[in-house]
C-alpha cells in the first residue's frame, strides 16, 4: 500500500498521473464495449491484439510528437510536419519508381529531405526572426506543393517489398512502425537526456535571453530542434507511404500536425516552452489513438466522433491545469467542512 | 510660486510587496499649474507611486485626494475617469488604427449608430491643433515617428478632461528637437492649469521644465524642493542618499598592484554605436573597478559591451595584453569573462529550471552539450554553492523562480564562479536584495579579489563603491568623466565627479 502510494506520488511529480489515468479509463471503456479486444493471439509468427493495433496506428503521430515536443519545449511550434511527410513520401516513391538505388539509401535520402525542410524552417525562424507559427505555415502550404510537383500531380504507386517493410513488415512478432517509434524514442532520449541538449532546450524555452547570457548557443539549439522535427516527420511520412505503397501528396499526414501538438500538450508540455517529456508525448499520441478506437468500438454513430474527442481532451487538460486543480481542492475543502 | 491649494495630495501612502516596503508612508502634493518632477534611482519607489496613483496597484494604507475629493482608484480606467491620465515610456496605443481612432477610442462620434468618420477626423484635427500637430489623422499611427506617437498619447490623455497628467520617462526615445516640441506643449498645458508629474532620469530636463522636485529613495520621501532653489549637486546627494562631509576618510587602503603584470582586462576607447563613447579602463588581477554614475549614465551599457551583448563600433578590449574580439556572450565566456546582469529576472535566472541546473548551466554551456556534467558532479557543485553562499532553499531541485531575490542573485553568482572566470562583471549586484544578502555579496567581492579575480562592479551606492574599489570610473551621459584612484576614492569625491 505504501509502495503504491509512493508510486502515485512519483507519477504525479513527473506529471504522468493524469495522462496515464486518462489512458486507463479509455481502455476500460474499450474493454467494456468489446471484452475480447485486448486478447493476444499468435498467428504466422505475428502477435495480434487490439492493443498492438492501437500502437501501430498511433505510430505516425507518436513519431511526429517526439520531434514536436522538442520544438515546443523551445517555445516554438512546427505546423509543417504533415507537409514534410508528403515531401519525404514523394521523394522516396519517385526514387523507388525511377531509380535502382538500394532501399536503405532511399530511406536515407527521404530522411535527408525532412532534415532539409526542418533546417529551412529553423533558418527562417533563427536567421530572419520570423515567428515559428508563420515560418512553418509557409512550409505547410509550400511543402504539399513541392510534393505535388515531385509526383507530377499523380499518386505514385509502387511495388517494393523491401520498402514496404517499414510500413507493414513484422519484426519479432510486432509491426515495424512500433519498433520505429521505440527506436526513435530511445535515440531521442539518449540524444537529449544522455547529453546536456535536453537541459539547453528547456533553458532556451524557459528564458531565451538568460540562456544567451549563460553562454548557451540559443540559435543553434533552435535550428537543431526544427531539424530533428523534420527528420521525425520524414520518417512518419516514409511509414505512411510504405503502408499504402504509394505517395499521395494531397492526403498523407493531412491535419496530423494538430494531433501531434495535441499529443504533446496532453503529455503536459506547455506551449510557452520549458519542461518537456518525450515519453509523455508518446503516451499523449496513444491517448488520441485509443480514443479514436474507443469511439468506433462503442457503437456511437461516427458523426459524434469529433465532439466526443474534444470533450475528453478538454477533460484531460482540465485535470492537468494547476488553476483547475486549485479550484477542485478548495471545492473539496468546502464540501468536507 | 505662491502656495496654492494642492490639486492632488497624498498623505501617508504605504505599499508593501513581499519582503520589501516599496512606499513607506509617503506624502506628495501636486499644485495646479505646476510641473512636478519625481526623481530617484531604480527601486526608489517612483513606479510604485505612479501605480498607486493610477489605480494599477492599490495602496495598502494612506489617503489620496484629487480636487478635495477622496481618491481610491481600483483600476486605470477609474483613475482616468477621475482625471488622472498617464503616458508611459512605451507608447501604449493601437499602432494599426488611425490617429483619429486612437484619439477618440471608446467615445467615437456616432451617427445612426455607426461611427461618424468625418466628424471624428475633424474632432481629432481640432484636438491636435493645440499640439501644433498638422498631420493626416486618418493614417495609421504606426506610420508616424515615436515622438508624434508620444504626442498623440499625451493628446489623448489631456483630451479626456484630465486634471493630472503623469508622464513616465516621456523623453527616453525622443531626440533633442522632439523634446523641445514636447516641452513647449507641456508648458502650455501647465499654463492651462494642469498638474503635471514628470518622471525622468535626465536632470537637465528636470531643471529646464520643472517647478518643484520630489526625491524618493528606498521607498521613502527625502523631500520636496523648489527647483530654482536646489543646486544640482545637492539634488544628486539627495538621490544617492549621501551628504557631502568635506572629509577624505572612508576608503579602505587597497594594496596597489600596478606594474606587476599585464592587465587582466584593458579597455581602450570603447564605443558602441548609439551608446557608450570612448570608455577606457584597466583592471589588474585582484582589483575591483567601480563604475559610478546615475541611472542612465551608461554603467549597464559598459558591462553589455564587455560581455559581447553589444558590439564595439570603435576601440578595443585586451585580455592579458592581447586584443580579443568579443561579439557574443559565448565569446566573452570563452575569454573567461562573466557577467551577473542587472535585470535578474529577464537575463539572469532561468525560472523553471532547478537551482542545481541554474548553477551548472554556464559550466555546461562552456563544455558543450555533448559532454554532459554527470548528475553527481552537478549535485556536488550545487551542494557546495548552497553551503558556501548560504542559499536558502529546501532542496536543490526546486525551481529557482520560487527563491527570493537575494538567493536568486547568489545562484547566479554561483553559476559564474563555477566556471572560475578571470574577469567578473557585476551589474548592480546588491539591488533589490535584503540587507543580510547585501553584506554577504560585498564580502564575496573582497574574497574574489583576494583570489586574484578582476572585478568590474556597478553600483548606485557610493558607500559600497568606496568600500571595495581599487579605482572608480565615473560615467555621465554614456561618457567617462573621471577616474578616481587611491585616496581620491571617497564618497565626496565620487559625488563631486558625478555632479560636476
Amino acid at each position: 500500500m505504501n509502495g503504491l502510494r509512493r508510486m502515485f506520488a512519483a507519477l504525479k511529480r513527473h506529471g504522468a498521473l493524469w495522462p496515464l489515468t486518462a489512458l486507463g479509463l479509455i481502455w476500460l471503456v474499450i474493454l467494456i464495449a468489446n471484452p475480447g479486444f485486448f486478447a493476444f493471439t499468435v498467428q504466422d509468427g505475428r502477435l495480434f491484439s487490439g492493443f498492438i493495433d492501437i500502437l501501430n496506428r498511433c505510430a505516425p503521430v507518436a513519431l511526429i510528437a517526439i520531434g514536436m515536443s522538442l520544438v515546443i519545449a523551445t517555445g516554438g511550434i512546427d505546423l509543417s510536419v504533415g507537409a514534410v511527410m508528403a515531401i519525404a513520401g514523394a521523394v522516396a516513391a519517385n526514387l523507388i519508381v525511377g531509380s535502382d538505388l538500394p532501399v536503405i539509401l532511399i530511406v536515407g535520402i527521404g530522411l535527408c529531405a525532412g532534415l532539409a525542410a526542418g533546417l529551412m524552417n529553423g533558418t527562417l525562424i533563427v536567421g530572419l526572426g520570423i515567428q515559428p507559427i508563420v515560418a512553418t505555415l509557409i512550409l505547410l502550404v509550400a511543402g504539399r506543393g513541392v510534393a505535388q510537383l515531385l509526383n507530377d500531380g499523380q499518386i505514385i504507386t509502387f511495388q517494393n517489398e523491401a520498402f514496404a517493410f517499414i510500413g507493414v513488415g513484422i519484426l519479432l512478432g510486432l509491426p515495424m512502425p512500433i519498433w520505429l517509434v521505440l527506436f526513435i524514442l530511445a535515440a531521442m532520449l539518449f540524444l537529449t537526456r544522455g547529453t546536456a541538449l535536453g537541459m539547453f532546450i528547456e533553458a532556451v524555452g524557459a528564458n531565451a535571453s538568460a540562456s544567451r547570457h549563460a553562454g548557451i548557443p540559443v540559435r543553434s539549439i533552435k535550428l537543431a530542434v526544427y531539424g530533428i522535427a523534420g527528420i521525425c516527420a520524414a520518417l512518419a511520412g516514409l511509414v505512411a507511404t510504405a503502408d499504402i505503397q504509394g505517395a499521395d501528396a494531397n492526403n498523407v499526414g493531412l491535419w496530423i500536425e494538430l494531433d501531434a501538438i495535441l499529443a504533446v500538450v496532453i503529455g503536459g508540455t506547455s506551449l510557452m516552452g520549458g519542461r518537456y517529456s518525450l515519453v509523455l508525448a508518446v503516451i499523449g499520441a496513444l491517448i488520441i489513438q485509443s480514443l479514436n478506437t474507443a469511439i468506433v468500438l462503442s457503437g456511437i454513430p461516427p458523426k459524434f466522433n469529433l465532439v466526443i474527442k474534444s470533450v475528453v481532451i478538454i477533460g484531460v487538460l482540465l485535470l492537468q491545469s494547476s488553476v483547475a486543480q486549485a479550484q477542485l481542492a478548495s471545492l473539496r475543502e468546502r464540501l468536507s467542512t | 510660486m505662491t502656495a496654492t491649494e494642492p490639486l492632488l495630495s497624498l498623505r501617508g501612502v504605504r505599499k508593501e510587496f513581499p519582503g520589501v516596503v516599496a512606499l513607506d508612508d509617503v506624502d506628495f502634493d501636486v499644485r495646479p499649474s505646476e510641473v512636478h518632477a519625481l526623481l530617484g534611482e531604480n527601486g526608489a519607489g517612483k513606479s510604485t507611486l505612479i501605480k498607486v496613483l493610477t489605480g494599477a496597484d492599490p495602496r495598502d494604507r494612506g489617503e489620496m485626494w484629487l480636487d478635495s475629493e477622496s481618491l481610491s482608484p481600483r483600476s486605470v480606467g477609474e483613475a482616468q475617469a477621475a482625471g488622472i491620465s498617464t503616458v508611459y515610456q512605451e507608447v501604449n496605443l493601437l499602432p494599426n488604427l488611425s490617429v483619429a481612432q486612437n484619439l477618440l477610442l471608446g467615445r467615437e462620434p456616432r451617427r445612426f449608430g455607426l461611427t461618424d468618420w468625418k466628424r471624428m477626423n475633424a474632432e481629432a484635427r481640432e484636438t491636435l491643433k493645440r499640439f501644433r500637430l498638422d498631420i493626416d489623422v486618418s493614417r495609421p499611427l504606426s506610420q508616424f515617428s515615436v515622438a508624434i506617437q508620444q504626442l498623440v498619447a499625451i493628446a489623448r490623455g489631456v483630451d479626456q478632461k484630465a486634471k493630472i497628467l503623469v508622464l513616465d520617462e516621456p523623453t527616453a526615445s525622443l531626440d533633442a528637437g522632439e523634446v523641445e516640441i514636447l516641452f513647449d506643449i507641456l508648458r502650455s498645458l501647465r499654463a492651462d492649469g494642469l498638474g503635471i508629474i514628470f518622471v525622468t532620469h535626465f536632470l537637465d530636463q528636470v531643471y529646464e521644465l520643472s517647478d518643484r522636485i520630489t526625491v524618493l529613495r528606498n521607498g521613502q520621501k527625502i523631500g520636496t524642493f523648489n527647483t530654482a532653489a536646489l543646486p544640482r549637486a545637492k539634488l544628486i546627494q539627495h538621490m544617492l542618499g549621501y551628504e557631502l562631509q568635506g572629509t577624505t576618510a572612508g576608503h579602505a587602503p587597497q594594496t596597489t598592484l600596478a606594474g606587476t603584470k599585464d592587465a587582466a582586462l584593458e579597455v581602450d576607447g570603447a564605443c558602441v554605436h548609439g551608446s557608450i563613447q570612448n570608455i577606457s579602463l584597466t583592471a589588474l588581477s585582484g582589483e575591483a573597478i567601480g563604475l559610478a554614475g546615475l541611472l542612465g549614465s551608461g554603467r549597464t551599457e559598459v558591462c553589455r559591451a564587455l560581455f559581447g551583448l553589444d558590439t564595439l563600433s570603435a576601440g578595443k578590449i585586451c585580455r592579458n595584453g592581447i586584443e580579443v574580439g568579443i561579439t557574443s556572450p559565448r565569446g566573452a565566456i570563452a575569454n573567461s569573462i562573466a557577467l551577473c546582469p542587472e535585470d535578474r529576472k529577464t537575463n539572469g535566472i532561468i525560472g523553471d529550471l532547478s537551482v542545481r541546473e541554474n548553477i551548472a548551466i554556464a559550466l555546461q554551456a562552456r563544455r558543450g552539450w555533448w559532454r554532459p556534467i554527470p548528475l553527481r558532479e552537478q549535485r556536488t557543485l550545487a551542494g557546495t554553492a548552497i553551503a558556501n553562499f548560504r542559499i536558502a532553499t529546501p532542496d536543490m531541485e526546486k525551481p529557482v523562480r520560487l527563491l527570493s531575490g537575494g538567493n536568486q542573485q547568489k545562484v547566479i553568482l554561483a553559476r559564474w564562479l563555477a566556471i572560475e572566470p578571470d574577469v567578473l562583471l557585476l551589474d548592480e549586484p546588491t539591488r533589490g536584495i535584503d540587507i543580510g544578502a547585501h553584506t554577504e555579496i560585498l564580502r564575496l567581492i573582497q574574497q574574489l579579489c583576494d583570489r586574484g579575480m578582476a572585478l568590474i562592479v556597478t553600483s548606485s551606492e557610493l558607500e559600497e563603491l568606496v568600500a571595495f574599489s581599487h579605482r572608480v570610473v565615473v560615467l555621465r551621459d554614456f561618457r567617462q568623466i573621471a577616474v578616481l584612484e587611491g585616496n581620491a576614492i571617497t564618497e565626496d569625491g565620487i559625488l563631486q565627479a558625478i555632479a560636476s
